[in-house]
């Protein structure tokens, strides 16, 4: 995991945080309530479409769509964070993501309710999330961000995908 | 790009053309055998030129060294001064093997292992100074023999030319200056007289270099003749006016003497004169070639290893890199290319202003463009394709050292070589070819004598076939032998347990045993085959490409190795099939047929393991949707259908809702983004854009095997 980490977070975030301070954040909602992830990881947005499923796979992972030729898996994070689910509709859509694995970049699809937002803030906005216990998502929060009138949960999208797509290959 | 790059790149290059140069020469000199031709003399020394020449501009001097005593034993036979002798031809062909095995290690940048080399050349040298020997002087025998006698015993433990005769080649013409002369000393150095061509600097060639690579042979002493310069105001700076007396003091062979010159045009005159010292010959002369070895080298190989680290040699070479590809191949390309920017102009025509009559044109348009891309995926595939021939090629010679060692005539037919397949199919392809020749020549091919007591000609036929089938390709390995013997098959497969005693087993499945790891029937090991490793690995090798072995063979008349393999790995031929909703893609090749099931013919083994009647066969039952948790039409396996699918020899029936189109499809990784998933071999796209699965059948059958006997295990 720790080798994960710092791939992941090492230096593509030292990069952007260097660049003036604030780094610019896609937020979207999953269950009601507003996310924010790292832009710089987005590589785009897409709107929801068929799924093919996949035999053997965790309840979370929905199945693999086809993005331009090549087969990407596409996780539902409501159901890896047991939020409640909602229909399927013409505001979902694909958060298509590059992490960095140990057998290189993959791209990953993430479903969600819907995009909401670009924000800006530097890392010191991110206050550590509050120790909640027993909550399954906690591994995979940086902390919060408070704008002006919401507050935003700020994601760790690497770990999410790391541990939900690659987690179960590493014997592999 | 750097510099060091590029050269890397360059130099890739030359290995590529010099392996290409060295089946070249080694096909040659296989014709030979069967009588000399000028035509493929001159091929196999242009082949071995230019192999000379290219090591020498990369510094690789080991190399074009001893290419060039090979070259000069060519150029003999070339001009006629020495006749093709089976003998030389063997040493010629070991030159080969010595030459790729350098050329290998240059390539994988590992130190030149010069010990092959060492004993070959002193051969080279004696069967070169056979000729310039016999009338002459007692001295000249000498040498030739005392080198015979100490490179010898250095390497190779079976010197071929041993037996050779002494001097039966009549005195041809003098090739080079040094042949005529015979030598009456120690030789001490060379007087070299080099009057180029006024053209040497336009061929680029600089005298400094040139002298600079002779001082590092020996002390140089260079006298420069300007007799021939012009008045200044005549002189063209572009042209080459002096001549120069070089004096060499060194021991360095005239090929080593030679070598400096190569670039330097046949226009040039060069005199080599050998300065001998009073004394007798000592012995060896010094070789360059054989103080090259790395001291602490690793020890000479013995013959039956030589083979072996050749056969190793290029799976670690890394050779899949590149890609030689034909300028017809790209030319058509280019068409494709340009058919489809028209047809691509053509519809954006019909975006710029669109008349509802327009749609006829449109449709034209559309159906071009469909054209277009199939052709074009087609031309794209084909630039991966080559000839099963590079791989044939390497049989003329396999053939002809091992009939030589088992003491078998053997007459080596090859048809089809130009049927092209994917280059990963054929680069794997070619271990598995190996064995099953090998196996052919040992077990089944008899010797001489059986052949003619069981009434047929001295000389067995093994044929090596390819041909397209049905979107797939064949290739035979068939020999006229005694073919497989079924009853000691059976016997031996009894006598190991691996059958049932009472059991009732069809043709084919007894001849499947033989793929079985550890399966033998040969009564003795040799080191060619018979230790029942092989026939398992190849049978892997095959069904990992997604084709699959057949055996036919009729006692006394043969056997038939047959193999099928998929044109490429980027495309396959696939059954679509529907389970529930869920659409799976099935390699059509697996599959054998599909049948309705009836009552009857379904049976149950211990309350769990079902099985299917097919023919005489019992199969166990997949069912599809209960392995891949699919909620399927019905669980009723006689409204469904049942497909016999075939891996690895063994047969099983998988229940599907419904067979739907037959299609080729890409197949894409699943790996890329995903992991590797049982059952699945990768993913491809359906017209609609959404992804089907396909499955890995051998892969499917393992799995179901594997947990039907973990829960016989559990129920036990």
């Amino acid at each position: 995991m720790t080798d994960h980490e710092l791939t992941v977070n090492g230096p593509t975030a030292q990069k952007s945080a260097d660049e003036g301070g604030s780094r610019q954040y896609l937020s979207f909602f999953l269950g009601g309530q507003e996310y924010a992830t790292d832009i710089l990881r987005v590589q785009e947005i897409k709107g929801w479409d068929t799924v093919t499923r996949v035999p053997y796979s965790p309840n979370y992972i929905l199945g693999v769509i086809n993005l331009r030729g090549a087969i990407v898996p596409v996780v539902d994070p409501r159901v890896r964070f047991a939020l409640e689910k909602a229909p399927f509709d013409s505001a979902t859509v694909v958060i298509v993501v590059r992490v960095a694995g140990a057998r290189g970049e993959r791209i990953v699809g993430l479903v969600v309710d819907a995009v909401s937002d670009v924000y800006s803030f530097s890392d010191e906005d991110i206050r550590p999330p509050p120790d909640a216990v027993g909550s399954v998502d906690q591994m995979f929060v940086l902390g919060l961000a408070k704008l002006e009138d919401k507050l935003l949960i700020v994601l760790d999208i690497e770990r999410l995908i790391i541990s939900s797509v690659l987690g179960d290959s590493k014997a592999a | 790009m750097s510099i060091d790059q590029e050269m890397e790149e360059i130099l890739q290059l030359f290995f590529e053309e010099s392996f290409e140069g060295l089946d070249t020469m080694e096909s040659g000199l296989l014709t030979l055998d069967g009588g000399a031709n000028r035509e493929t003399i001159n091929t196999i020394f242009r082949a071995a030129h230019s192999i000379k020449g290219g090591a020498g501009t990369f510094g690789f001097m080991e190399i074009s060294g001893f290419t060039h005593s090979v070259e000069t034993l060519l150029d003999e036979m070339r001009n006629g001064s020495r006749g093709v002798t089976p003998d030389a031809l063997q040493v010629l062909l070991q030159a080969v093997d010595v030459i790729r095995e350098m050329v290998q290690s240059a390539q994988a940048k590992r130190p030149i292992v010069m010990v092959g080399a060492a004993a070959l050349s002193s051969e080279l040298l004696r069967i070169l100074a056979q000729k310039g020997a016999p009338a002459n002087s007692a001295p000249a025998g000498a040498v030739p023999n005392a080198e015979a006698a100490a490179g010898a015993p250095a390497a190779l433990g079976d010197p071929p030319a041993s037996g050779l005769p002494k001097s039966d080649k009549p005195d041809g013409a003098v090739g080079t200056a040094v042949d005529g002369t015979p030598p009456v000393g120690t030789l001490e150095g060379w007087r070299i007289v080099f009057e180029p061509d006024s053209s040497l600097f336009k061929t680029c060639n600089d005298p400094m270099r040139i002298f600079d690579e002779l001082a590092n042979l020996g002390p140089l002493e260079v006298e420069v003749n300007t007799a021939k310069l012009p008045h200044f105001g005549e002189l063209d700076p572009t042209q080459c006016f002096l001549s120069w007396t070089l004096l060499l003091r060194c021991a360095a062979e005239h090929a080593r003497v030679a070598e400096v010159f190569d670039w330097v045009d046949a226009n040039s005159k060069i005199v080599y004169e050998p300065i001998y010292g009073a004394a007798v010959p000592a012995g060896v002369p010094s070789r360059p070639i054989a103080e090259l070895a790395p001291a602490g080298g690793p020890r000479p190989m013995t013959a039956a290893e030589v083979p072996a680290a050749q056969a190793s040699a290029p799976k670690s070479g890394g050779e899949s890199g590149s890609l030689r590809v034909a300028t017809e191949k790209v030319d058509a390309l280019i068409n494709l290319v340009g058919e489809l920017v028209i047809t691509q102009s053509m519809l954006g025509r019909f975006a710029e202003k669109y008349e509802p009559q327009d749609i006829e044109s449109l449709r034209r348009s559309l159906a071009q463009l469909t054209r277009n891309t199939r052709e074009l995926q087609e031309s794209v595939l084909q630039i991966r394709m080559l000839p099963i021939g590079f791989s044939f090629n390497r049989f003329p010679r396999l053939v002809h050292d091992l009939s030589r060692k088992l003491g078998k005539k053997v007459d080596l037919k090859l048809s089809g070589e130009n049927t092209e397949l994917d280059k990963t199919v054929l680069e794997k392809i070619s271990d598995p070819l190996v064995h099953l020749v090998r196996n052919a020549l040992d077990h089944g091919l008899e010797s001489p004598e059986a052949r003619l007591a069981a009434g047929k000609s001295d000389t067995g036929t093994l044929e090596l076939n390819a041909f397209h089938e049905g979107g797939s390709i064949v290739i035979e390995v068939k020999d006229d032998g005694a073919g497989l013997n079924k009853e000691r098959i059976l016997a031996k497969a009894r006598e190991r347990g691996l059958v049932d005693a009472d059991a009732q087993l069809s043709d084919d499945n007894i001849y499947n045993l033989i793929f079985v790891a550890g399966f033998s029937t040969a009564d003795t090991i040799s080191d060619v085959s018979g230790r029942g490793v092989g026939m398992d690995v190849v049978r892997r090798n095959i069904n990992d490409l997604g084709g699959h072995v057949q055996i036919l063979s009729a006692p006394g008349r043969g056997s038939t190795i047959r193999i099928r393999l998929p044109l490429t790995l980027a495309i396959l031929e696939g059954q679509m099939l529907r389970v529930g909703k869920e659409i799976y893609v099935a390699s059509l090749v697996s599959i054998i047929e599909t049948v309705q099931s009836k009552r009857e013919d379904l049976s149950c083994v211990a309350g769990r393991t079902e099985l299917f009647k097919h023919r005489s066969d019992f199969l166990p039952i997949i069912r599809l949707y209960d392995l891949f948790g699919i909620e399927p039409d019905s669980r009723d396996i006689t409204d469904g259908l049942l497909v016999v699918l075939e891996a690895e020899g063994r047969r099983v029936a998988m229940l599907v809702d419904e067979l739907l189109a037959q299609q080729q499809v890409v197949i894409k990784s699943l790996e890329t983004n995903f992991k590797q998933v049982p059952g699945l071999a990768g993913a491809t796209i359906h017209g609609d854009g959404t992804v089907a699965l396909i499955l890995d059948v051998p892969g499917l059958v393992r799995t179901f095997l594997e947990r039907q006997s973990m829960q016989v295990g559990r129920a036990a």
